[in-house]
């Protein structure tokens, strides 16, 4: 493991940004993700690119419309009170079609809330969050080398069908060190920026960046062209993590980000007990994986159950991708408090009946 | 007591002395929230001439977020956000907020002080009890900063702080009256 | 050895942060998988100060330890808050000279030890926090020494290291 370095999650995340070509990063201080704006502050400069501490949250992600608008990857980064500030921008961003990374490495709400980690800012990721008909890709990782990993791919799909790509994950995420590699990337082909707004270079006409239409015609044009990429996206871009699932089970767990490594431990406890559980482990929250389920249904006695740290947000998708066909469950904890894996596995217990 | 979005006391306040007119109403904000994520809402506020009152804590920095850049850190300051003390080339120069809003003819009382000695704590007290009863009398909008100082995130003790902020602050920040409308006094 | 999880506690300051951090780093030059999670946020300044350090021949699940192998307190609020949290047979050692209590718990092994003493006696009262790492290190084996001095080497502050040495080297004889 040579190679390896030991990293906080949300320097990762920068280190990441940096390798994959982020240009310029705006930010706003928030916990418990301020140590990506830290790191920025200290690396963009020494590589010659753009750090800039924003006066808001609203503020920033407009930098990054502007920026992004230019043609540069661009990112910036927030917590739960943020993002919300932040979601007009993105709305304008995804009408106007242009990339960008957005992380949240969400604490619990609603309001100002608590700072400690949670997941319910599942909805406002995968629901929309701004206003229109629009979609945010969203990456949920589950230890800080995926982080990098996915902060890397973030970049391309967003580049690939200029549309805003966000990577969540919780406090645990972002503050937690792990051993993290940054390997070397085979170069994607990616389209031309032929869009950008960077001068004439040389073109008959301005680049124009806008989402207003004012014509209903030409709104809902402008719309049915989105849509269509979001089926591209969701054929092309569902990403999941299926975990011993291979055998009859008992019963299908359903969880992303750290939780569903707890989720793990717990399928390992109930392993010793003769319960036989496996588990989805969603990696893109929208497109949501639903063909997931399919692969398992056939396999699971008694459903699936939702394990979340939110109120029964992922659920709604759980129960769309079952559509009745099994019975689907829920467990979550809320407001920063985290689950252990003896809580879910006697959850669990509960639900298929004790030891076999 | 109202626990506000960050930055937006100001309109909160609002919104409460406007449903309740004779209630007494005051924003406590840091430099970070009133300068940077509330500027709109302070200015507007006072542009209004809302009859509040703002007490307004300027220490340089953030400080619950555990110590970045605010609008009002010192040129070449060091904070986390500002590794390399604050260039005002690209993070710009810092904010002297009741300069500015004194600008405001909603503005009618606006007064900086210092909590570093005793005299200057009398002072700060003397000023915040008149901004109140600038407030009482119904006359519009009064503030007062307070230069305060952050041991933790400036990382000195609290003697080097108290010494940082008269050599430092004081001299970007200078004490007194900026503007009193019940005298006509604007400096 | 599986799976060690460890929970370090005390006050901000002790550099509790920094001792799970070193063991992480050992761990990591013993290709474990590993996992260091601080407590964060504004409770941090001046309060209690506790991480989760896990290092395992396995995949790390939660970063966050519930159920620890070993918990090493270096005050009274944190002996009140972790000892429940070792598990049966685990390892709880204690900076007996910052602690006023006696633990309760006695299907445990638990080790007392004067850390402020003996780091002062090897130069100064602040690296009390490796004389009990020594001594963690020691009675779990859960890296060789060489891995953390090595960590220490390359992680810590160069004009501390032989002092740091020192006491990692005392906490270890205690234990023995
Ligand atoms: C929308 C939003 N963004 C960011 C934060 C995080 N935050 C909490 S307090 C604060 C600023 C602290 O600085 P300041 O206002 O100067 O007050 P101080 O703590 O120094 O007294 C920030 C950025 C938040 N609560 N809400």
């Amino acid at each position: 493991m040579a190679d390896k370095v030991l990293m906080k999650g949300n320097e990762a995340i920068g280190e990441a940004a940096i390798h994959a070509g982020c240009q310029c990063f705006f930010g706003y201080p928030i916990t418990p993700q301020t140590e990506v704006a830290a790191y920025m502050s200290r690396r963009m400069p020494k590589v010659g690119r753009v750090f800039l501490q924003a006066e808001s949250e609203v503020a920033a992600i407009n930098m990054v419309y502007g920026a992004a608008g230019a043609g540069v990857r661009v990112m910036t980064s927030s917590s739960s009170p943020g993002i919300s500030l932040k979601a007009e921008g993105i709305s304008y961003i995804a009408g106007a079609e242009l990339p960008c990374v957005i992380i949240n490495i969400v604490r619990g709400g609603p309001g100002l809330g608590g700072i400690q980690p949670a997941q319910s800012d599942y909805f406002q990721a995968t629901k929309g969050g701004g206003h229109g008909d629009y979609r945010l890709v969203v990456f949920a990782p589950a230890s800080v080398q995926e982080m990098v990993d996915l902060v890397q791919d973030a970049f391309d799909v967003a580049d690939k069908y200029r549309n805003p790509v966000m990577v969540m994950g919780d406090g645990m995420l972002g503050q937690m060190m792990e051993p993290v590699e940054f390997k070397e990337r085979p170069k994607k082909e990616l389209p031309e920026k032929t869009w950008a707004a960077n001068g004439l270079k040389g073109r008959e006409k301005h680049n124009v960046i806008n989402s207003l239409f004012l014509k209903p015609e030409e709104l809902e044009a402008h719309n049915n062209k989105l849509q269509e990429k979001y089926r591209e996206i969701e054929k092309n871009e569902v990403r999941y993590e299926l975990y011993n699932c291979d055998e009859e089970m008992d019963l299908v767990i359903v969880s992303y980000g750290t939780l569903s490594r707890i989720c793990k431990n717990a399928i390992k406890m109930l392993k010793k007990e003769g319960i036989n559980v496996g588990l989805i482990r969603p990696i893109t929250l929208w497109p949501y994986p639903v063909e997931a389920f399919d692969k398992v249904i056939d396999k699971t006695k008694n459903g699936f159950i939702s394990v979340e740290m939110s109120c029964g947000q992922m659920l709604e998708d759980v129960q769309l991708a079952v559509n009745g066909r099994k019975p689907v469950h829920f467990y979550g904890r809320s407001g920063g408090m985290v689950p252990t894996p003896a809580e879910i596995a006697n959850k669990i217990k509960g639900i298929v009946g004790g030891a076999k | 007591m109202y626990e506000a979005a960050h930055g937006r006391a100001p309109a909160v306040a609002t919104g409460i002395k406007r449903a309740v007119p004779d209630s007494v109403v005051f924003t406590y904000q840091g430099d970070g929230d009133l300068a940077a994520i509330g500027t709109a809402e302070i200015v507007h506020a006072a542009a209004r001439g809302e009859r509040i009152t703002t007490i307004f804590v300027n220490n340089a920095i953030y400080g619950m977020t555990g110590g970045q850049m605010a609008p009002t850190t010192l040129p070449g300051q060091v904070t986390e956000t500002s590794p390399y003390g604050r260039d005002v080339k690209t993070a710009g120069y810092p904010i002297r907020v009741s300069e500015m809003i004194s600008t405001l003819d909603g503005a009618v009382y606006v007064e900086r002080v210092s909590v570093d000695s005793v005299p200057n704590i009398i002072k700060a007290k003397k000023a915040i009890k008149k901004a109140f009863e600038i407030q009482l009398q119904g006359l519009g909008f009064s503030l007062v900063e307070v230069l305060s100082i952050c041991p933790t995130n400036w990382g000195l003790s609290p003697n080097e702080s108290v010494k940082w902020l008269r050599d430092n602050m004081i001299p970007y920040y200078p004490l007194g009256v900026k503007k009193d409308a019940t005298t006509g006094e604007v400096k | 050895m599986a799976n060690q999880e460890i929970i370090f506690a005390g006050f901000g300051g002790q550099g509790i942060l920094s001792m799970g951090k070193f063991l992480a780093y050992a761990g990591l030059e013993e290709n474990l998988n590993v996992s260091w999670f601080p407590s964060y946020g504004p409770e941090m300044r001046g309060g209690t100060s506790n991480c989760s350090v896990i290092l395992s021949d396995e995949p790390v699940g939660s970063p966050l330890v519930v159920d620890a192998t070993t918990v090493v307190v270096m005050n009274r609020p944190s002996l009140d808050k972790f000892e429940s949290h070792v598990v049966k047979g685990g390892l709880l050692i204690i900076d007996s000279d910052l602690v006023n209590r006696e633990p309760e718990r006695t299907d445990i092994e638990i080790i007392k030890i004067p850390a402020q003493k003996i780091a002062e006696e090897v130069g100064s009262k602040k690296i009390a926090n490796m004389v009990l790492l020594g001594a963690l290190v020691e009675k779990t084996k859960i890296v060789k020494m060489e891995s953390l001095l090595k960590a220490l080497k390359e992680h810590g502050k160069e004009q501390f290291y032989e002092l740091n040495k020192k006491a990692l080297e005392r906490g270890a004889e205690f234990a023995r």
